[in-house]
């Protein structure tokens, strides 16, 4: 082991911290069963090797000592709470396995395992929203406090507190499995978490900018690694089909000056085709195993993606069908684009209307852009620009707000449709 | 980020050993299931290809072999927060290299591909 350049060790443990964080975290969770301590631990961890690396020198194998140095501040931990006598004998089993070279392949076997106990743990359905996510991108992603402050445009100190309470949340979450029976909604919790990061960064709701891409690269990492865990869920390649193919249009979405371009303006040779084909293929996948939400929405996303147009009137009936399953307004305020997109704007506004009156669209800019541009297509110019100045009120990302009050102040014909691309 | 990593070696006299085939089976499997490892595959012997090349002013079209001592064996695209994490992987698959084939040599170089705002 030879002595190195620090600032590039530096950058080696943060890069071999990023592998191998939730691998370490999810073994010390299972070996102490409280995942906040487990975190700590994995923190002391990255701490020791931040401390000797640079001193001497990058080992050989990075991930495996990490874990190893977990696991020792694991076991002291242990003996020194008494009160864990049963704890001790499982210790003293692995250590014993340890010492024939049976622990590691005992940690390989079970990895997944381990890795999915964490996963519906940092989600659990009883923490706040906020809380699974800054759980997630910590645990999972490996991500550091000032990480996930700049990913969420807090502060430092608010990131470190947001996290710091989830841990405290985590302390009557057991570091299990779901019971069969709760399968089907603690698995909708970790997608619905995972989809959060990958709408802040998508379509992010405040800022200034329009798309924070590192967001949905995280995201999109987490949906592969789900992918992975459960792979006999439909749902988990539904999101992962949905992310791949909305991210594959991230190029695109933002014009070289920095300014939003809608999805029927953008220059289609830019989408991402890596990510298009996983996309298509993670769908194909959800579709044989029975779908569901997000593999309506994925399979929505692919009518764009195929062929030289998007496919409007497919794209009106797909969101008939998800509005059966999912009656949700922004589910119904998406049906009315799509049917004024598929030729009948008219029929669009009317559904567009019924939705005046809905609590959850309130002060949701969308509603009246897209009401905006279907009057716009209607010739109503006037009313129109009133429903465009409403929007740009509405919105709090900058970026958005430009494009909203550009098309209040000079409309001069329909033109331009709205679905955010 | 998105980083291509293109494998170079020496056309080998023997088959790699299987203990190697498997770890680096293992460890493509590793980065798969992790969410960085987007895209890989083996490329035949120069023996399968061609080359088109221009140079002053002429364009050529060979088919190969190509006498070269050195062939890309296998590509790699990668899709990670930053260049430290490549290396890492990349080294990862160098070291199983080593320690499982006695007296092989061979180089991973690492692109960058380029991306919308330089990310």
């Amino acid at each position: 082991m030879v002595a190195a350049d620090p600032s590039v060790v530096r950058r080696t443990v943060e890069a071999v911290w990023r592998i191998e964080a939730g691998r370490i975290v999810a073994v010390v969770a299972r070996l102490t069963g409280d995942v906040a301590l487990a975190e700590e631990i994995a923190q002391d961890a990255l701490v020791a090797a931040l401390e000797r690396w640079p001193r001497d020198g990058v080992p050989d194998d990075p991930g495996p000592w990490l874990l190893a140095t977990a696991r020792h501040k694991a076991v002291d931990q242990i003996r020194r709470r008494t009160a864990y006598a049963a704890k001790l004998a499982l210790v003293a089993r692995e250590t014993a396995e340890a010492a024939d070279g049976g622990f590691d392949e005992a940690v390989e076997e079970r990895i997944g395992d381990d890795l999915l106990r964490l996963i519906f743990t940092a989600c659990h359905p009883a923490l706040a929203a906020e809380s699974r996510v800054a759980l997630t991108l910590r645990l999972l992603g490996g991500l550091t406090t000032a990480e996930i402050a700049r990913a969420f445009l807090i502060s430092e100190p608010t990131a470190a507190a947001r996290i710091t309470r989830a841990k405290k949340a985590l302390a009557g979450v057991e570091f299990a499995l779901p019971p069969p029976p709760e399968l089907g909604d603690r698995v909708a919790s970790v997608l619905a978490t995972v989809y959060l990061i990958f709408n802040e960064g998508y379509a992010s709701s405040s800022g200034p900018s329009w798309a924070r891409p590192e967001l949905c690269d995280e995201a999109l990492r987490l949906g592969r690694l789900l992918q992975g865990l459960l792979p006999r869920e439909p749902e988990v390649h539904g999101l992962a089909a949905l992310m791949e193919l909305q991210a594959s249009r991230l190029p695109a979405r933002v014009s070289p000056a920095g300014e939003p371009v809608l999805l029927p303006d953008q220059d289609r040779r830019l989408w991402d085709r890596l990510l298009i084909r996983r996309g298509l293929a993670a769908l194909d996948r959800a579709e044989e195993l029975g779908g569901g939400v997000y593999t309506i929405q994925a399979a929505i996303a692919a009518c764009h993606v195929r062929g030289t147009e998007s496919d409007w009137p497919r794209i009106a009936a797909l969101y008939e069908v998800l509005h059966h399953l999912q009656p949700s307004p922004v589910v119904a305020l998406n049906r009315a684009v799509a049917v004024g997109m598929a030729g009948d704007p008219a029929r669009g506004l009317a559904l567009a209307d019924e939705l005046a009156g809905e609590k959850a669209l309130r002060g949701y800019p969308q509603l009246p852009a897209v009401r905006g541009d279907l009057l716009a297509r209607l010739g109503r110019l006037a009313e129109a620009r009133a429903a465009f100045a409403e929007a740009a009120a509405l919105t709090r990302n900058e970026a958005e707000r430009a494009i909203f009050a550009r098309r209040a102040g000079g409309l001069s014909t329909g033109g331009v449709p709205p679905p955010a691309g | 980020m998105r980083y291509i990593v293109l494998l170079t070696a020496a056309r080998p006299d023997s088959p790699p050993p299987p203990e190697l085939m498997e770890a680096i089976m293992k460890l493509g499997g590793e980065a798969g299931a992790s969410g960085t490892l987007v895209d890989q595959g083996g490329l035949e012997p120069s023996a399968a290809g061609a080359r088109v090349t221009v140079a002053g002013s002429e364009l050529t079209v060979t088919d190969g072999p190509f006498a070269e001592a050195k062939e890309v064996v296998s590509y790699a695209i990668y899709d990670v927060k930053d260049k430290a994490e490549v290396v890492e992987w990349a080294t990862r698959f160098m070291k199983v290299h080593r320690d499982l084939w006695p007296g092989w040599e061979g180089e991973s170089q690492i692109f960058k591909v380029m991306g919308p705002g330089g990310a």
